[in-house]
């Protein structure tokens, strides 16, 4: 047990004398889930007026330790202190009433309901057993003009913007006056410039007293909004610090346990002819409405074109139609290695070299309850070498996929282990070992790290700057600037369904990408 | 032919069709508000069958209309409170559940009138009320006015529902428990006891559509309902979860019943096509549920059990 376990009382009547007492305290937090322990031990605290970051992998532990704050989850073991006293945290209504608040990382909203619904929801109306939503509505406007935070009250949440979703959850926090307020990987969503914005009310929030636990990976977002830092790893505390006294390089390596290399190094490739050519592609989102309008893109082999943009911008959908898996409108013209493939099906567009990595990697790219081995196969389970007799000659599969996995390293307990029981990295490289393997002469990859742990992101990265250097095209596609301008020779920005501008990578700048994103310029240099 | 065109005779069939429609809206206004908080119930035509045996055997015993519809409600609050226990305490597969609850509606009522009844007995009726004044209005008095009081209770609760789902906190959790339980449940919903209460509702608004039905016909007998109550679940589909396109629904299949009762009636289908005919309402559904599909979006949580991680 540590000095911190079991404090005497004299300790904090001194610390009072010092110090103010911390608004939150969470001691020695345990919690056990079958076969794992997901926090082990964990002690944290908060500050009224500061922003204390939470890094850490996925996996690492932060929404855990965020969920028993919020009452979702009860710890086995530890306590909590508000205001320095010990609480019981039973229920999201026990948080609420203690005046924690969450801004969830999926938004907890209610698509079809209004924002003053979405805002009153689980409070008790003035009005009775009738709703009370005008009152709701002035409130909303007091707060926001306090922090610039104005959505209309009266619109349905589905027609809101990602960025409009996201105040919605910060005034709903508000208006139930959250004295800590947890956002859990907010900005993950948003333009650089929302990012901004974003930042100004959580300061102005800071500033009144209120403290913030800031839970995300994005490095440079930490160092830029934290006033302490604590990294977790494997559900345990490997350290705090203060942004002035660490790194970014320093962070990742808490984060991961080991060297990491957040800039992959790229040697100059001789970039061929326009391997995958796209004219004037328009394509029809779910929505009904155009989501892709006449986009026009080259990818030469042995380059690495990255697509930029916050998401859902057409990206999806543009991915989905080069893919085969979505119909391209009238005129537009999809061409690899000068083979038209705007009308293919998947399986032409695959023997056409195409190879294709997917935004949804459990919903497009793998088959959570197949085997590690069925998915290897997916893709050629038709190939006549797998089959004897008509049937599965299982010998030859084992030993096809145990290559795979060998020479990807995923990271499985054997090859009959169900594929939903990998990590999130470890499916994305069992899916990458599939696409790869098939010798493509375009690649296109969609969010390829997302929701990845560095060292599995790490390793992507290589894979997909090799096959860079052996003359593929490659496409990624992401919401991640910063891996957009490590990985790309070349940017697109891409905004409600048009490219905006493409740039050279030694030209383009954060804050010109950051604008295009936004559909500001149409300029990025 | 030409005689079914005659004014009155239309008016016979608007005034039957209305009639007709009582049963579907009472059972599908029930559902919608199930199925909004995003529990599906397919075993609504069990409910109503066990129902209208209690309110029918009440009738016949009592004499007491008030007492039977009393004893339909809460036969169906009854399968309610399984049917809630089966769904949201075991969190049973809502599809397959409401089947096993059809099944046991129709047996176990049919048993009980075996039992206890034996031979179809006619019961006491609902009588016809007209209302004053309006009543008198030629032909659509006679269509629209005049009625027993479980018609205009039907369609008096469209508005009544549409209150309790648009401008109530009940309402606004409901719709909020169906589509997004686990933001309901991060700001301190119960998504339990809000599913719970809607399935009580539901199952209680069956009950009653089941009294209505045996208490028109002042009778019962085994299926009495002949799957009437499936139709009342697509009703809610057809009406898009809303109470007055659910009521438009009900209007269209009582009318289409009612028409189909005439043609016969005249002969203009002959007898021996009739069974054919009365397959109008399901050929109806279907096409209605073809064209409607993908047209409107259910309650994204429908036939999703809730819980925490």
């Amino acid at each position: 047990m540590t000095d911190r376990a079991n404090p005497p009382e004299a300790d904090d009547r001194l610390e009072e004398g010092d110090q103010p007492v911390p608004l939150l305290e969470m001691r020695n937090i345990t919690k056990r889930f079958p076969g794992v322990v997901a926090n082990e031990d964990v002690s944290f605290d908060l500050h009224a007026g500061e922003v204390h970051t939470l890094l850490g992998e996925n996996g690492a532990g932060k929404s855990t330790l965020m969920k028993v704050l919020f009452g979702l989850y009860r710890p086995d073991e530890g306590e909590i202190r508000l205001r320095g006293e010990p609480v019981e945290i039973a229920s999201p209504t026990d948080a609420i009433e203690q005046r924690i608040g969450m801004v969830h990382q999926h938004f907890m909203l209610v698509p079809t309901l209004t924002v003053a619904e979405n805002v009153a929801l689980g409070l008790t109306s003035s009005r009775g057993p009738l709703t009370d939503l005008d009152a709701v509505s002035a409130r909303m406007g007091e707060i926001a003009d306090r922090y610039g935070l104005s959505v209309d009250p009266s619109v349905e949440v589905w027609k809101l913007s990602v960025g409009e979703r996201q105040r919605v959850e910060i005034i709903k926090a508000l208006y139930r006056d959250a004295e800590v307020l947890v956002l859990d990987e907010p900005t993950a969503v948003l333009t650089p410039q929302e990012v901004d914005d974003l930042f100004v009310v959580l300061r102005q929030m800071t500033e009144a007293g209120r403290g913030l636990v800031f839970i995300s990976h994005k490095l440079r977002e930490v160092m830029d909004l934290s006033d302490r830092i604590t990294v977790l790893r494997n559900g345990r505390v490997t350290g705090s610090t203060v942004p002035a006294e660490t790194s970014r390089q320093q962070l990742a390596e808490m984060m991961v346990g080991r060297e990491v290399n957040l800039a992959p190094d790229k040697p100059p490739v001789d970039t061929g002819a326009a391997r995958l050519v796209l004219r004037n592609v328009s394509v029809i989102g779910d929505r009904g409405t155009l989501a892709v309008n006449g986009v026009d893109l080259d990818v030469a082999g042995g380059e690495i074109l990255g697509v930029a943009g916050v998401s859902g911008n057409g990206q999806r959908e543009l991915a989905e139609t080069v893919a085969g898996l979505r119909p391209a409108e009238a005129g537009s013209t999809v061409e690899l290695d000068g083979t038209d493939i705007t009308a293919a099906n998947p399986a032409t567009t695959r023997s056409a070299g195409l190879s294709y990595v997917p935004e949804e990697r459990m919903r497009d790219g793998a088959i959570g309850e197949f085997e590690v081995r069925e998915n290897l196969l997916l893709v050629n389970h038709r190939n006549r070498s797998f089959l004897r007799g008509g049937l599965f000659d299982n010998e030859r599969i084992r030993q096809h996929c145990q290559r795979l996995v060998d020479a990807f390293a995923v990271k499985t307990p054997t090859l009959d282990t169900p594929t939903s029981s990998l990590s999130g990295g470890n499916i994305q490289k069992l899916i990458m070992a599939r696409e790869l393997d098939s010798d493509p002469t375009v690649l296109l990859a969609a969010q390829p790290t997302r929701g990845v742990d560095i060292g599995a992101a790490e390793y992507i990265h290589s894979q997909l700057i090799d096959l860079r250097g052996r003359g593929v095209a490659v496409l990624v596609i992401s919401e991640d600037l910063d891996e957009v301008l490590a990985l790309a020779d070349r940017i697109a920005v891409m905004y409600e369904g048009r490219i905006v501008t493409v740039v050279d990578r030694a030209d383009a700048t954060r804050e010109g990408l950051g604008l295009a994103m936004a559909g500001a310029a149409s300029d990025a240099e | 032919m030409r005689d079914l065109f005659t004014l009155s005779v239309l008016v016979t069939v608007l005034a039957s069709g209305v009639r007709l429609a009582t049963t579907y809206l009472l059972a599908a206004l029930g559902e919608t508000i199930g199925q909004r908080s995003g529990v599906l119930n397919l075993g609504v035509d069990g409910v109503m069958l066990l129902s209208a045996f209690g309110a029918y055997w009440t009738a016949l015993e009592t004499e007491n209309l008030w007492l039977a519809a009393l004893v339909g409600m809460l036969v169906g609050l009854l399968m309610g409170v399984v049917y809630a226990v089966i769904t949201l305490v075991f969190r049973a597969e809502q599809g397959i559940s409401g089947i096993g609850i059809y099944l046991f509606g129709l047996g176990f009522s049919d048993l009980l009138f075996e039992e206890i009844v034996g031979t179809p007995t006619p019961s006491a009726r609902l009588p016809t009320l007209s209302v004053p004044l309006l009543a008198d209005i030629p032909y659509v008095g006679e269509a629209l006015f005049e009625h027993n009081l479980m018609t205009f209770l039907a369609f008096a609760m469209v508005p009544v529902i549409a209150f309790l789902l648009f401008r109530t906190t009940f309402g606004m959790n409901v719709r909020a428990v169906g589509e997004n339980p686990e933001a309901a449940d991060s700001l301190g919903v119960s998504v339990f006891w809000v599913r719970f209460r809607a399935i009580l509702i539901g199952n209680a608004m069956a009950g009653l559509a089941g009294a209505a039905l045996t208490l028109r016909l002042g009778n019962f007998q085994n299926n009495l309902t002949q799957g009437l109550g499936f139709i009342a679940v697509a009703l809610v589909y057809f009406g898009a979860w809303r109470p007055r396109g659910v009521m438009l629904g009900a209007l269209l299949y009582g009318i289409v019943g009612a028409l189909v009762l005439q043609l016969k009636a005249r002969q203009i289908i002959p007898l021996e096509a009739s069974d054919l005919a009365a397959m109008a309402p399901a050929v109806l559904t279907i096409v209605a549920l073809v064209v409607l599909a993908g047209r409107v979006e259910a309650p994204s949580a429908l036939t999703q059990p809730f819980s925490r991680d």
